[in-house]
């Protein structure tokens, strides 16, 4: 048992009145790894968390956390387990030491809760009741309680959410030293750079399922290909340059997708090469644009969670 | 289900006297809980105690004798019920509940913790209480104080289920209004403070049927005459069942 991994889901299906939130996913999290959990609002990452966290009864498939059963083996489970809300779960009427010394109260060894408070900066509110906390302060309050007990395993959703850069910091520090000791992490977040400076797995969902996964390097380097960014005049004729770059591109034209991501910003995908840069240049000049800010580079893990779920707002 | 694996928990006992004394400490803590749980009933005590504010057929009791056991009644549904419902709810809004259940606490020691933080708050407003009604010349009968200790066990367990009930279904804001408005029904014209008997028309049958007016009752009989009334505490045991599996089945942790 001591040998099983992190988290184990197979299948998984989860249905809000007959709506399959989550639909057949499938996820492993090793241990002394992070592993994100990307995706849309609504795609059932929450509900997914949830139901490794026991919080959630499963309609189909196989839910095992450090080879238990959440709600079977609920008991022995819960003392090995660490859990962030995305709400905080913080009771407001009571000083932030005290939330903090109480769920220490439930471990037969935990953390020590000063240098746990030192660690996080929860000593300059200490004595504040949680009402008055601000949101990145309830953040780091919520993390602490997660990780009071010495879990093996924790759950973190939307860990860095609200915080300043100086908290997210701290709380980076903390999670890539809970790998370090063997911790197995499953963090959601939205924000790609969190999750290509933290994750050693990332794992796209949408839809309820999984619809990518790797390290961050294998998903941006799938295709080999390159982006090309530039800025100019809001409103080009998108479909117009795309053929464009795409007839000059390499033979096997696996090029090429112009998107205007804000307007005047654009982003080409595809297999950018000289000629597709030179072609760009004499496009614009064709049109007396002066093309500004050009750049070529990899794709981000956000042009690939972009790609792969669409640009669309829903 | 597995035991929790020795040596990661904090023992079971422990876990749930800590649940039970940060809740405790909450309440007495909270300045709207405390006067709805303390001051409210040392107010209503002193001012019913007074002979001239209100025409009350005592049986031929004394008034402080025949006021005392339905002030205590009150403090019981305040704690229980109103307080218990409204810090619920709210716990349950704030997903307080949701992460304490995946803490070693789990549901059935929030649940366990939560019922021992009501019976420790009763306790302190039975002290409080009953000083006051003992300045103020209450002479209790030796003989009535195990009645009415099972007595307000019995009401407690049907005003937490109440209480529970209530917030695990309706939204905090709503549980807010519900809870308090409740309190002052039932101890007006539900037969808790007033006996049953001395209520107008319709309510004089139906109060009995309360908890309110069994639990009202149940230290009346305890407290006035040392025994336990059989009807009253049936009443009381209907309630909790019928409350009880509502609030099994309805409640909802998020």
């Amino acid at each position: 048992m001591s040998n099983s991994p992190a988290v184990e889901i197979t299948q998984l299906v989860k249905r809000y009145g007959g709506r399959a939130v989550v639909d057949g996913l499938d996820l492993v999290a090793a241990r002394g790894q992070v592993t994100a959990v990307l995706g849309p609002n609504g795609a059932g990452k929450t509900t997914t968390i949830e139901c490794c966290e026991g919080l959630r009864r499963p309609d189909d498939g196989r839910v095992r956390v450090l080879g238990l059963d959440p709600l079977q083996q609920a008991a022995a489970l819960r003392p090995r387990v660490g859990v962030m809300l995305q709400d905080g779960g913080l009771p407001t009427g009571v000083r932030a030491i005290e939330m903090l010394r109480h769920i220490s109260s439930m471990y037969a060894r935990p953390r020590e809760v000063s240098e746990l408070s030192e660690r996080l900066g929860i000593d300059s509110f200490a004595t504040t009741s949680v009402r008055r906390l601000s949101g990145g302060q309830r953040q780091r309050l919520a993390l602490a309680a997660a990780l009071v007990g010495r879990p093996e395993v924790v759950f973190l959703d939307e860990p860095s959410a609200g915080m300043d850069p100086q908290s997210r910091n701290a709380v980076w520090e903390l999670v890539r030293e809970l790998r370090t000791e063997g911790v197995g992490v499953v963090l959601t977040t939205h924000l790609m750079d969190e999750a290509e400076d933290l994750a050693d797995h990332v794992v796209i969902v949408d839809h309820g399922a999984v619809i990518a996964r790797g390290s961050v390097a294998d998903l941006v380097a799938a295709g080999d290909d390159r982006t090309l960014r530039f800025r100019t005049e809001p409103g080009l004729d998108a479909v117009d340059l795309a053929g464009v770059l795409t007839a000059a591109g390499p033979a096997d034209g696996s090029l090429a997708a112009v998107h205007e991501t804000t307007p005047g910003e654009y982003l080409v995908t595809g297999a950018v090469d000289p000629r597709v840069l030179a072609a760009l240049t004499a496009w614009c000049a064709a049109r007396d644009l002066l093309a500004s800010r050009i750049s070529v580079g990899r794709r981000t893990l956000e042009d690939v969670f972009l790609d792969l779920t669409g640009r669309n707002l829903r | 289900m597995t035991a929790a694996p020795p040596g990661l928990a904090a023992p079971a006992w422990r876990r749930v006297l800590s649940q039970a004394t940060f809740e405790t400490r909450l309440i007495l803590r909270n300045g709207e809980q405390l006067l709805v749980t303390l001051i409210l009933p040392v107010l209503l005590l002193i001012a019913l105690a007074q002979p001239d504010l209100l025409e009350l057929d005592t049986g031929g009791a004394r008034r402080i004798d025949f006021v005392t056991p339905g002030i205590l009644a009150l403090a019981v549904m305040s704690t229980a019920f109103t307080s218990q419902a409204i810090t619920t709810s709210f716990d349950r809004r704030n997903g307080v509940l949701r992460l304490l259940a995946t803490t070693p606490l789990g549901r059935g020691g929030l649940l366990a913790g939560k019922v021992c933080a009501v019976l420790a708050v009763e306790a302190v407003q039975v002290v409080v209480l009953g000083g006051v009604a003992l300045a103020l010349g209450w002479e209790p009968p030796i003989a009535g104080l195990v009645p009415a200790l099972v007595a307000i066990g019995l009401g407690t367990a049907a005003f937490t289920s109440l209480a529970l009930l209530l917030a695990g279904t309706l939204r905090a804001e709503a549980v807010l209004a519900v809870a308090n408005l409740l309190l002052v029904l039932l101890t007006v014209a539900g037969g808790a403070v007033v006996p049953a008997t001395m209520l107008p028309g319709p309510l004089a049958t139906l109060a009995p049927l309360l908890p309110s007016g069994a639990l009202g009752d149940a230290l009346r009989g305890a407290l006035l005459d040392s025994g336990l009334p059989v009807g009253s505490a049936l009443v009381l045991l209907a309630w909790t069942i019928a409350l009880a599996l509502g609030a099994g089945k309805l409640f909802r942790w998020s």
